[in-house]
């Protein structure tokens, strides 16, 4: 049974989690070896702020004060973050959170038809490798899937870049919405801004590869329960058998691979949004890193792990509403 | 993907092992001293023979390097696995020794694969031989592996078998910190770290290793803790505990080699991820680097505009056939020994090629039963 304890415990658990990143976050800030903060006066003065002036500047944006004692500047840091004061961007010179917040919905936008995408075709490819075990249909899927597997989608990505965009023109090559259309509900730029994200989506279907074969292993095991036994000797069709009894019973565990895999996702956006220069929470955290811009690059790193705690704790607290058998063991 | 993946245990392995560990404690029992003097029943019965350290070493040969490879070579996943992989360590390895590494001006700007002999993949838009550096950022790369797996699947199998076997506090904390290093996503976090310490990896490829192992040992910790927990309550564990074994001795000795087969599997997996990192990483132009690799050369020639030019394409096209060659090598093996240690595929698969056994019976049944 699910008890409430449970459900609470999880949730503490997300909660120390959040916390253990932006006290990480204030540590590598403020005790780092090169000491960034040191880095980035040193920085402003060269370009002729004088010294006092830009250690106010850098306080400012980074919501910690190099001098204050070690135990002050902790709390302050932390209670900022959590209200969302992130900083701000030395090399935009906007606050972290406008930025983020902008960026965030394009990176979803592209990370959910990712997702979805690619499992529903590894789960339908991973059903009919097992249904068919051993057989030519199997050999060929798996080495689909094996091949798939083996992939980095950053190698797909560049490679659709070459052939799709470059060559046949069939795509843009980079950007994440049409030069010259206005911003709105029109077809133009609603259709200009699928034809930009296609590329980064079709990328992530190395990872159908992966589900696929996660799928073929449950079905596998599912075929091997003895009420599919049952259900045979009862006259059920093949297609009732298939898609009631195997599918059914073997996707489920594929729900928490599929919430796992967009916290992971939101990792891997930041090569795939580098390749097609689009200006996600990706692309701006890399960007963040070659600039050495600190306050970005640590609202980077919060924003993807607060959505990666998010999509863990949902996998956790839904499973067993998905799967009731779930429900029984915990 | 470790995070849930499945856990396959071994019941057949673990007879034989038992059967090796109860001959061990009885060898043990000899040096007791019955206090009543008497060897009347059977418990006090003690091993007829005295099992030497070969003998040992001989039957965890057996159990661990022959039997495995036997079984997995007749499957031909293992053998493209096995030769791909011994293909690379001898590229690594030996390669280097015969391939000059190449430098700038070397030959002409972007030459075209497989037209000279003396550049037989081409160059890059500074004349140097792409396969020389092929070849030399393989032993870069596999030392990458080799340092990021061990690491990976050391800490994962310390911190997982202590936490599953300890429970209580020892349970909790070990677990909290896993549960956090589950949660935070790898990538960012390494890309965060080989920022803040480019000194001390510069031209360190075990030291890369290890900072890519940082965030992803946490899947394999929760898995094998896991699998403790129901490994602790067999009776070969009570029975060690009875005989005042000490803890760690218990935990690395009798029961992480019954993990092994689950390990392994994870070490090819670990790899593989180590090379999608490094390489991702190199590609962004994170990670600083001394000598060419993958991951730069793909940088390069991104920052040349490879992808747009038609007579560069075999620029990428060389490292990203590395990258990919050796992650199917790993793959096909990872996948061959999924099948020598998970009991119920390889039931599934004796059916096709000896007589069925008991244990297979039911599933063969079901099978023929779903006209598969």
């Amino acid at each position: 049974m699910v008890t409430i304890d449970w459900r609470i415990r999880r949730l503490g658990q997300a909660a120390f989690t959040v916390w253990a990143v932006i006290t990480l976050s204030f540590a590598l800030v403020r005790l780092m070896p090169g000491n960034m903060m040191g880095a980035m006066v040193t920085r402003l003065a060269r370009q002729g702020i004088n010294p006092a002036r830009a250690r106010e500047l850098v306080e400012l944006r980074m919501t910690i004060d190099p001098d204050a004692p070690l135990l002050p500047a902790y709390v302050s840091y932390v209670s900022n973050t959590l209200q969302g004061d992130l900083g701000q961007s030395v090399y935009y010179s906007r606050p972290v959170v406008d930025i983020i917040a902008e960026a965030v919905p394009w990176t979803l936008f592209v990370l959910s038809w990712a997702v979805f995408i690619s499992f529903f075709i590894g789960i339908s490819i991973g059903a009919l490798m097992a249904y068919w075990e051993g057989g030519k249909l199997d050999v060929g899927l798996t080495s689909y899937a094996v091949l798939m597997g083996s992939i980095p989608f950053y190698v797909l990505a560049i490679l659709l870049l070459i052939f799709l965009a470059y060559r046949l023109s069939w795509f843009p090559t980079g950007g994440r919405q049409p030069i010259a259309t206005d911003p709105g509900f029109n077809l133009v730029y609603i259709s200009g801004i699928v034809r930009h994200a296609a590329l980064p989506v079709i990328s992530m279907l190395v990872a159908s590869g992966v589900a696929s074969l996660g799928m073929r292993g449950n079905s596998i095991r599912v075929l091997g329960e003895d009420y599919l036994r049952v259900a045979r000797l009862r006259g059920l069709s093949d297609i009732t058998i298939s898609t009631q009894y195997v599918a059914r019973n073997a996707v489920l565990p594929m729900y928490t691979t599929l919430l796992i895999s967009i916290g992971e996702m939101f990792g891997g956006s930041i090569v795939l949004e580098q390749v097609f220069q689009y200006r996600g929470v990706g692309w701006y955290m890399l960007s963040a890193t070659h600039q050495r811009d600190y306050p970005l690059m640590m609202g980077g790193f919060m924003v993807i792990t607060v959505a990666m705690v998010i999509s863990l704790l949902l996998a956790d607290l839904t499973y067993g509403y998905v799967d009731p058998r779930a429900r029984r063991s915990q | 993907m470790t995070r849930n993946s499945e856990t396959p245990t071994d019941d057949d392995e673990r007879m034989d092992f038992e059967d090796a560990i109860v001959s061990d404690s009885e060898t043990d029992a000899d040096e007791r001293i019955e206090t009543d003097g008497g060897v009347g029943t059977p418990f006090e019965v003690v091993s007829e023979y005295e099992e030497t350290r070969r003998d040992r070493y001989r039957k965890l040969y057996d159990a661990y390097i022959y039997a495995p490879i036997s079984i997995i070579w007749r499957d031909w996943r293992a053998r493209i696995g096995f030769t791909i992989v011994a293909l690379y360590l001898f590229m690594g390895t030996v390669g280097t020794l015969f391939i000059e590494p190449t430098g700038v001006t070397e030959g002409p700007a972007l030459a075209a694969p497989f037209e000279t002999m003396e550049y037989p993949l081409g160059t890059d838009n500074q004349g140097r031989d792409l396969l020389s550096q092929t070849v030399h950022s393989t032993s870069t790369i596999l030392k990458m592996v080799l340092s990021g797996a061990v690491f990976t699947v050391g800490i994962g199998t310390i911190i997982g078998s202590i936490a599953g076997y300890k429970g209580g506090m020892t349970d909790t904390v070990l677990s909290s910190i896993t549960d956090v290093f589950i949660n935070i996503p790898g990538f960012p976090l390494v890309m965060v770290l080989g920022l803040m310490f480019d000194d001390q990896i510069l031209g360190n490829p075990f030291a890369i290793g290890i900072l890519l192992s940082v965030a992803s040992w946490g899947g394999l910790a929760r898995a094998i803790r896991s699998q403790m927990l129901t490994l602790r309550e067999e009776s070969f564990v009570e029975a060690s505990q009875a005989m005042g074994i000490g803890t760690p001795t218990i935990v690395f000795k009798e029961i992480v080699p019954h993990l092994m087969p689950f390990v392994v599997i994870n070490l090819t997996n670990a790899g593989r991820k180590v090379i999608f990192e490094a390489v991702a990483l190199y590609y962004l132009g994170i990670l600083p680097f001394k000598n060419l690799n993958w991951g730069s050369i793909l940088n390069q020639a991104y920052g040349a505009n490879a992808h747009a030019r038609p007579d560069a394409i075999h620029w990428f096209l060389v490292p990203m056939f590395s990258i990919v060659f050796i992650s199917v090598g790993l793959t096909l093996l990872g996948q061959s020994l999924d099948r020598v240690f998970n009991p119920r595929v390889r039931a599934r698969h004796e059916k096709t090629t000896a007589d069925v056994e008991t244990e297979g019976d039911g599933e063969t049944q079901t099978q023929d039963a779903m006209g598969v």
